[in-house]
């Protein structure tokens, strides 16, 4: 594999990979009502914030209220989104048994249908987490995210359309299941998302239904003030969620892997490729709940179905196993990955940044371990 | 004006649904009372009281979805125990033409439930409940002579049927051959003296296993207690449940005279499973979640769950379908009746299902 992987001796990894799953066994067996409670907390926030948003923006004419119930809306969408469903989804509370928590059966306030996520996102992204031409999130198939891709002029585009896809995120998460980019090259046909596009268009017709069309006819004469409130709502999610989404694959200095690289992995290699291959976004409590604790990427690359929010609590050890390894744990604030994220969209639009860049954690572990 | 009450209803209930999708109005309704769900069947337990040191019964008044019973079939019971939600098959006690559900519980030492429910449902506790289930039933039109056969907590579904008889002014021969411990453990025994006051057909036997006195009957099930509590039983539709061991001597007793197609059995033990760990062959293949093992000649369920899988399940003894699963190639043996099965797209209960060579399950 890459060049930092080379300083580890297989049975390094081996060990390495141990004693990862040794933390997991632990977590997985503590699991109990304790995560049970504080998921069902979780879900009756978000249900009282979103039906107070609903309502305050019935006094919509009065622009506090609509100002309350337009923040409490997108707070709804942003945990359900991120602290409900995403984690949901992944399965992280599947052992409850709980129908309402079940991975298969769970559905998100998102115009992207969730079966059609959990393929895209459960299994692509998640299995082959930063192996170009695998992991259809570097550049959603849009976006020039890596040096590795092969430079031409339709990416000059690139802040322009990470721009559109920060704001329209929600649909840029649904159509990255019907693999445009693929049809444009030719390696799939139109007819391949028929089933998936009727999936889409029901979807999100009864998304578009209730935010457009049902809250503002029942607001009457506020109808346009409502539909504003409902659109601010989920740009707010939009914004917010690829924001942290970017942030957890793509500042400087996280890596990405080649197929040839990648064949044939063991568990240890995995686990490698996953922390090599993410970042984490430092913050407080509440910025971990309101980012779905996908502040804690590293740690959710890892163990995408335990209950997210035991990610804070093993960081540290995770952290700890990195340094005994020499091995980079990508973190900062958001502001700094952000930017960090920022500069290699624009920096990548341009044909001179195409060398593939040698690995930062290779070239000494002064800066690996600052990292 | 009445007949557009209701469509009206259902129209804002539509609207509601589609306001409040994607997760539907039981997700809120149910924030604000466990009870207001629409969709699922909910128990409000309203009365707690215990016969017998080991057993507790539950009056549970049934959510709006309830739409009622038939004496003799059970119901998937479902609890949280440490976050973790549990089922179990439980036949309710009390007549088909009652509005609310009563179960009786044993607390079976090793039962988790069973010991849960026993230990804290208090009234004002919320139960999942499932729409009932079962062909264990009174055929219609009633059958004019009746014994009813039961053991220890299997009196609930034939206990049901006497109550549902009682509620019809069945005017026929009626026995009811129960077997206890002793009196410390007889069920019910206030309640089937009330019944027999009320029903002139009805003869109710105590036998007791254990104890020597106090009881009509003594010792375990025999001929001899069958020709003393129901002398006209070769006539007569027979239903029976209890544990195993009275199973067994019952319906040899039954067989033996010809009269197996008289007896009708519900089964809540465990049957014996039959299987074959040593010879086992083939890779089982659960296609959703990308699992694939060698086969150990195991039951379905217990070698998912050995390879990390967690499928949903409930009774793990063939009888409450939670379990049930799509085959999509393969085939598999049925350990409780031995038929093997080898169509494609067939629903199988993994509990109880052994794979003969690959097998392929669509989750």
């Amino acid at each position: 594999m890459t060049g930092l992987q080379d300083k580890l001796t297989p049975a390094q990894v081996e060990e390495f990979g141990r004693e990862l799953d040794e933390i997991r066994q632990r977590i997985v067996a503590d699991l109990g009502q304790v995560d049970v409670d504080y998921i069902h907390n979780i879900i009756k926030t978000q249900r009282a914030l979103e039906v107070a948003g609903r309502g305050l923006l019935f006094a919509g004419f009065f622009p506090p209220a609509w100002i309350a119930g337009v923040t409490a809306l997108s707070v709804a969408k942003i945990l359900d989104n991120m602290e409900i469903g995403h984690n949901v989804m992944h399965g992280q509370y599947d052992w409850t048994r709980d129908p309402a928590l079940s991975s298969q059966k769970f559905e998100w306030d998102n115009v992207a249908p969730a079966e059609n996520w959990r393929h895209s996102h459960n299994y692509m992204h998640h299995t082959y987490t930063n192996i170009l031409d695998k992991d259809r999130d570097i550049g959603y198939g849009v976006l020039r995210m890596d040096p590795a891709q092969k430079w031409n002029p339709y990416y000059l585009g690139n802040p322009v359309y990470a721009t559109l896809l920060a704001l329209f995120f929600q649909w840029g998460v649904m159509l990255h299941d019907l693999e445009f980019d693929r049809i444009v090259k030719g390696e799939r046909k139109w007819s391949d998302n028929k089933e998936v596009g009727l999936k889409m268009l029901k979807k999100a017709g009864r998304q578009v239904g209730k935010d457009y069309v049902l809250f503002p006819l029942l607001t009457g004469p506020l109808a346009p003030l409502t539909f504003l409130g409902n659109a601010t709502a989920n740009l707010t999610r939009n914004l917010w969620a690829f924001s942290i989404i970017f942030c957890g694959h793509f500042p400087a200095d996280v890596e990405s892997f080649t197929e040839e690289e990648t064949e044939n992995e063991s568990r240890g290699q995995w686990y490698l490729r996953q922390i090599l291959g993410s970042a984490n976004i430092t913050g407080g409590k509440l910025f971990h709940v309101m980012t779905g604790n996908l502040s804690h990427q590293i740690e959710h690359h890892l163990f995408p179905d335990i209950p997210a929010r035991r990610y804070p609590e093993i960081a540290g050890e995770v952290r700890a196993i990195c340094e005994k390894y020499g091995l980079p744990y990508n973190t900062g604030p958001l502001h700094k990955q952000l930017f960090s994220v920022a500069k290699k969209i624009v920096k990548l639009a341009m044909p001179w940044n195409g060398e593939p860049r040698t690995p930062a954690t290779v070239e000494s572990d002064k800066t690996l371990r600052a990292a | 004006m009445t007949a557009l009450v209701p469509r009206r209803a259902r129209r804002l209930a539509s609207l509601a649904e589609a306001l409040l999708t994607p997760h539907g109005m039981d997700r809120y309704l149910e924030l604000v009372d466990p009870m207001l769900v629409r969709r699922e069947v909910r128990g409000l337990v309203t009365g707690v009281r215990r016969q017998t040191p080991d057993t507790v019964t539950l009056t549970i008044r049934p959510s709006r979805a309830w739409r009622g019973f038939v004496a003799g079939q059970y119901v998937r019971v479902t609890v949280e125990i440490d976050g973790v939600r549990r089922t179990r098959c439980y036949s309710p006690a009390g007549s088909e033409h009652d509005g609310t559900l009563e179960l009786t519980i044993k607390a079976d030492p090793q039962g988790l439930v069973s010991r849960h429910l026993n230990r804290t449902v208090t009234t004002g506790s919320v139960l999942g409940l499932s729409t009932p289930d079962g062909e264990f039933t009174l055929p219609s039109p009633r059958p004019r002579r009746i014994l009813l056969l039961s053991g220890g907590s299997g009196i609930t579904p034939v206990l049901s049927m006497l109550r549902t008889l009682a509620d019809e002014r069945h005017e026929g021969d009626i026995a009811f051959l129960s077997y206890s411990n002793g009196a410390d453990d007889a069920l019910y025994r206030a309640e089937l003296a009330d019944l027999s006051r009320r029903l002139p057909g009805l003869r109710v036997v105590h036998a007791f296993t254990h104890a020597k006195t106090g009881g009509d009957l003594h010792g375990f099930f025999s001929k001899e207690h069958l020709a003393e509590a129901a002398p006209w039983y070769p006539d007569a539709e027979t239903f029976l449940c209890g544990p195993k061991p009275l199973m067994d001597s019952v319906r040899e007793a039954f067989e033996a005279d010809g009269l197996g197609a008289h007896l009708h059995t519900e089964e809540f033990t465990p049957p014996a499973l039959t299987f074959d760990t040593e010879n086992a062959e083939g890779q089982i293949r659960f296609a959703r979640s990308g699992r694939e093992f060698e086969n150990s000649g195991k039951p379905l369920l217990e070698q998912a769950e050995d390879a990390g899988l967690k499928p949903e399940h409930g009774c793990r003894m063939g009888i409450c379908f939670s379990c049930t699963q799509i085959k999509t190639a393969g085939c598999v043996r049925n350990a409780k009746t031995g038929e093997t099965s080898s169509e494609e797209n067939e629903e199988i209960q993994l509990c109880i299902s052994v794979p003969v060579g690959d097998v392929e399950i669509n989750a």
